[in-house]
């Protein structure tokens, strides 16, 4: 079976976990930023997922409960990944709403009120 | 419950078995990597939210040709349907449009994150790719990925973890409900 190789998908992953990074450092508007927070946590969804296929263990029909459940935990992190970056999303965006009243200006590089 | 894939009885994925799958990857790859890099280039913020989109929704097929058919189908339920949308809600209510409120400068900022993240990546390229260039036999049983195992998995195993989740995202209502109609 020639399938794609694992080192594929972690390439993928890794290329826009980087695109990312370097949004989040380089662009100055918050939603801006946000979204390549999203696209940070995506590829590391495609990492968990794209290790869940390619686990180094098979896990055939009838093993333990124990190996059977660490069977699904990459896929179970998804799961929690998404709830959390939903949470985070809603609080996030009602935190820059409210910046965005406060000022009116949502320039990242002027919030430097903690600069001390 | 001891076996966990064998009620699964899930349809195998028909369709690219033995040829075609390379290929088709790396067009889905390709698409999702020049739409990330849409999301960082584009001086619009809703330029930058669609190609998000775009990049979510070739995510969701890569998902299905991994066989994760549930995560797939979540991907495109929970963030395209619903983180994005909230996305393209508070871009339209802050009226980003402005342009000179997203125009970057041309600041040193640019070019030092480009070099951090193309050190970045090759560093963490050299260190984990080379020792996996030889697996590309999936271990993974057939159907691990349909609703039934995953949701038999979620709520037995995992189910300490699903609850806390649940009440992070009940605080998470309560906390966003609080900063939106809070005056300050």
């Amino acid at each position: 079976m020639s399938g794609v190789p694992l080192a594929a998908y972690l390439a993928l992953g890794l290329f826009m976990f980087m695109t990312g990074v370097v949004g989040v450092v380089i662009r100055r508007s918050p939603i801006v930023i946000f979204m390549c927070i999203e696209l940070m946590l995506n590829a590391v969804n495609l990492t968990f997922l794209a290790f869940a296929r390619y686990q180094f263990s098979p896990m055939v029909a009838g093993n333990s409960f124990k190996e059977g459940q660490s069977a699904m935990a990459g896929q179970m992190m998804v799961i929690f990944v998404m709830a959390v970056a939903a949470a985070e999303v809603a609080v996030g965006l009602g935190i820059i709403m409210a910046i965005f009243r406060l000022r009116d200006n949502i320039d990242i590089d002027e919030m430097n009120l903690l600069k001390g | 419950m001891l076996n966990l894939f064998a009620a699964a009885a899930a349809p195998k994925m028909a369709g690219f078995a033995i040829t075609g799958e390379l290929p088709f990857f790396a067009a889905l790859a390709g698409l999702a990597m020049l739409s990330a890099v849409g999301v960082v280039a584009f001086n619009n913020a809703v330029r930058s939210a669609l190609c998000l989109v775009l990049n979510f929704f070739v995510l969701a097929g890569i998902y299905f040709t991994l066989n994760a058919e549930m995560m797939g189908i979540t991907q495109v339920v929970v963030y395209t349907g619903a983180i994005m949308v909230l996305f393209l809600f508070v871009i339209m209510l802050l009226n980003l449009s402005a342009p000179a409120l997203l125009q970057d400068k041309n600041d040193p900022k640019t070019a030092v994150g480009m070099t951090l993240g193309m050190v970045m990546f090759t560093l963490v390229a050299l260190q984990v790719l080379p020792g996996l260039m030889s697996k590309t036999e999936p271990g993974a049983v057939d159907g691990y990925g349909s609703p039934v195992n995953v949701g038999r998995a979620l709520f037995t195993g995992f189910v300490i973890p699903f609850e806390a989740v649940s009440i992070l995202l009940l605080i998470g209502i309560v906390g966003s409900i609080l900063l939106a109609k809070r005056r300050f």
